[in-house]
């Protein structure tokens, strides 16, 4: 469960994030949807403590994420960011293992090992798990970043574009495992993604944002409306029901129109 | 780390016996209390330089090359501009060695916290920072040095470069004691300085108090740094050398290895250095001089190859 309680995130002078509420019921795939510049990285970073808020408050499991200890919240919120750079040089693997440094604080048990090959087997990265990241491609390496996140064990996950740089055979990958990990383990997860149409196809709940605020909230029929969608990315969005589901279109009449869709 | 160990090993034996006359009873403490004074330095620098680098996700940045020497020799020359060399040179070492490392640390601590912490800042600022502090901390040292008496000049530029030839003998032993005290904390910290690696995000969202862990990361390194300059004087590049001979050779990124591989390198580098000044030069220049001379060519590879994070 987790409750934003009028969050605000300022940078100079402008409300990057501004008086949000929301509350997200425990289990379920929310996504977060919106333009450009709308507060959904901030919003994200907020909840995770990953950025200092300068109003309102998170809680996470009635837990104050600024106020509760950084290592008791990282046994129960886990996150990524959108920027997976590296410093040093590390391998799949170890970078995976990392994740289990809030149970084992760096002492690796053989329980730990066996979450890490899960993990591993989880995103199919176990060709790939002794190849060091700075010699990967960038799906690839995402897909280790999530790795990561997901070896972390919590009941919270929270994910910044998860989608980035993958394929369209990896990125339905993605989203069928971070549902089953909806389904079958009860995790919350939250991403922000920007195919609006996956967020239709597999999220339980979508947030839509604007300006630093909540636009419209609510299950995916609710919100995948075209007079929504068009007040929120200020383009004409049709949305078309095909095989039973919404489906928006947004190129500009005059060519072909696509409709882009992964399933 | 074996080969390493076995070459440390031989490297000392040879410093301590190669080219010995005269009795033993006066050789082998003389250069004991040498090697010691090198092997602390050697592991000091090594370990601040490897914390300091995971702290500030760069690897050509290091405490020396931050402004930390010129904080140094402008602590030197005030002292000498304020005091006079003659009362200083009566003030008891221990008491002198004590203040040095005080004010250092203080303002080290201060300098780094300020820089690191408060606002995230790219590595180009932060070596532009240490730059301009540099050359801050050096012209106010030369502009004291100018209005000096000449006699007085000559006192400090004995303080300018690091020797294992003229160090006062009596405070190794309490340069040990902080040291040991400081390099327990950096092993103490080895797994959360690991999960640094990862950045300051990552690291928080894997549950390390980023600033508590950084403060006193940047605590211990003050401490590393002071106590090692105030002994010997300043070596620039020395730690760059190292640390980056260890990144390749550790072979893991793990400082349970990289720390005591750098520690190792860099005791091993100015024993060796020392064994060759004094036994091939004959003490014809100062060790200083060459690892300044291939530190330099180090830092210079590092910044064309562009490894600048």
């Amino acid at each position: 469960m987790i409750d934003v309680l009028d969050a605000v995130k300022t940078y100079g002078s402008v409300r990057v994030v501004d008086g949000v509420r929301l509350t997200l019921p425990a289990g379920g795939l929310t996504s977060i949807v919106g333009p450009n510049g709308a507060g959904k990285s901030t919003l994200l970073s907020l909840i995770a403590r990953l950025l200092e808020m300068d109003g309102g408050q998170v809680l996470v499991d009635g837990l104050d994420v600024t106020s509760t200890r950084s290592d008791v919240l990282a046994t129960r919120i886990a996150a990524l960011r959108q920027e997976n750079h590296l410093t040093s040089r590390l391998t799949v693997r170890d970078l995976v293992t990392f994740g289990r440094y809030p149970h084992s604080k760096g002492r690796t048990t053989p329980e730990d090992l066996e979450h890490v090959a899960r993990a591993l087997e989880f995103l199919d990265l176990e060709p790939l798990a002794d190849r060091f990241l700075d010699e990967m491609s960038g799906g690839q390496r995402q897909r280790a970043f999530v790795a990561m996140v997901l070896c972390q064990d919590t009941d919270v996950v929270l994910l910044d574009e998860p989608l980035n740089n993958l394929d369209p055979r990896h990125a339905v990958a993605m989203m069928e495992r971070l549902r089953a990990a909806v389904d079958e383990l009860g995790k919350t997860v939250v991403l922000v993604v920007h195919d609006i149409n996956v967020a239709a196809h597999y999220s339980d709940h979508i947030v839509a944002m604007c300006d630093g605020a909540v636009m419209v909230e609510g299950s995916p029929r609710e919100v995948i409306r075209p007079e929504v969608l068009s007040s929120v990315y200020g383009l004409p969005v049709e949305v078309h029901e095909i095989a039973g589901r919404p489906h928006a279109t947004y190129f500009p009449p005059g060519r072909p129109s696509v409709t882009f869709s992964i399933a | 780390m074996i080969g390493l160990g076995v070459g440390l090993l031989l490297a000392a034996i040879a410093f301590m016996t190669v080219g010995a006359k005269g009795s033993w009873d006066f050789v082998l403490p003389f250069r004991g209390t040498k090697l010691l004074a090198m092997t602390l330095v050697g592991v000091a620098v090594a370990v601040s330089t490897v914390m300091f680098q995971t702290v500030t996700d760069n690897r050509i940045l290091t405490p020396s090359i931050m402004g930390f020497d010129a904080l140094y020799l402008l602590l030197q020359t005030f002292l000498v501009f304020t005091i006079g060399s003659a009362r200083l040179a009566a003030v008891d070492g221990g008491v002198r060695f004590g203040g040095e490392v005080a004010v250092m640390v203080t303002f080290g601590v201060m300098l780094y916290r300020w820089l690191l912490i408060g606002a995230r800042r790219s590595v180009h600022v932060l070596v532009l920072a240490g730059i301009v502090l540099g050359v801050l901390f050096r012209s106010l040292s030369s502009f004291m040095q100018r209005l000096i008496d000449p006699n007085e000049f000559q006192v400090l530029q004995d303080a300018m470069f690091a020797s294992f030839n003229s160090f006062d003998r009596s405070l190794v032993w309490p340069a040990a004691g902080l040291l040991a005290v400081a390099v327990s904390v950096a092993w103490g910290l080895r797994r959360r300085l690991d999960v640094l690696l990862l950045g300051r995000e990552r690291a928080t969202s894997l549950g390390v108090d980023y600033r508590r862990t950084v403060g006193l990361v940047l605590v211990v390194v003050a401490v590393l740094v002071s106590v090692s300059t105030a002994l010997v004087g300043p070596i620039m590049f020395f730690g760059l050398l190292v640390a980056n001979l260890a990144y390749r050779i550790a072979g893991s990124h793990r400082h349970a290895v990289v720390m005591p591989a750098a520690a190792l390198l860099g005791v091993l580098a100015l024993v060796a250095g020392q064994t060759v000044l004094e036994r091939v030069f004959a003490f014809d220049t100062a060790l200083a001089v060459i690892i300044e001379f291939l530190g330099g060519i180090v830092f210079l590879a590092l910044l064309v190859r562009g490894e600048k994070r």
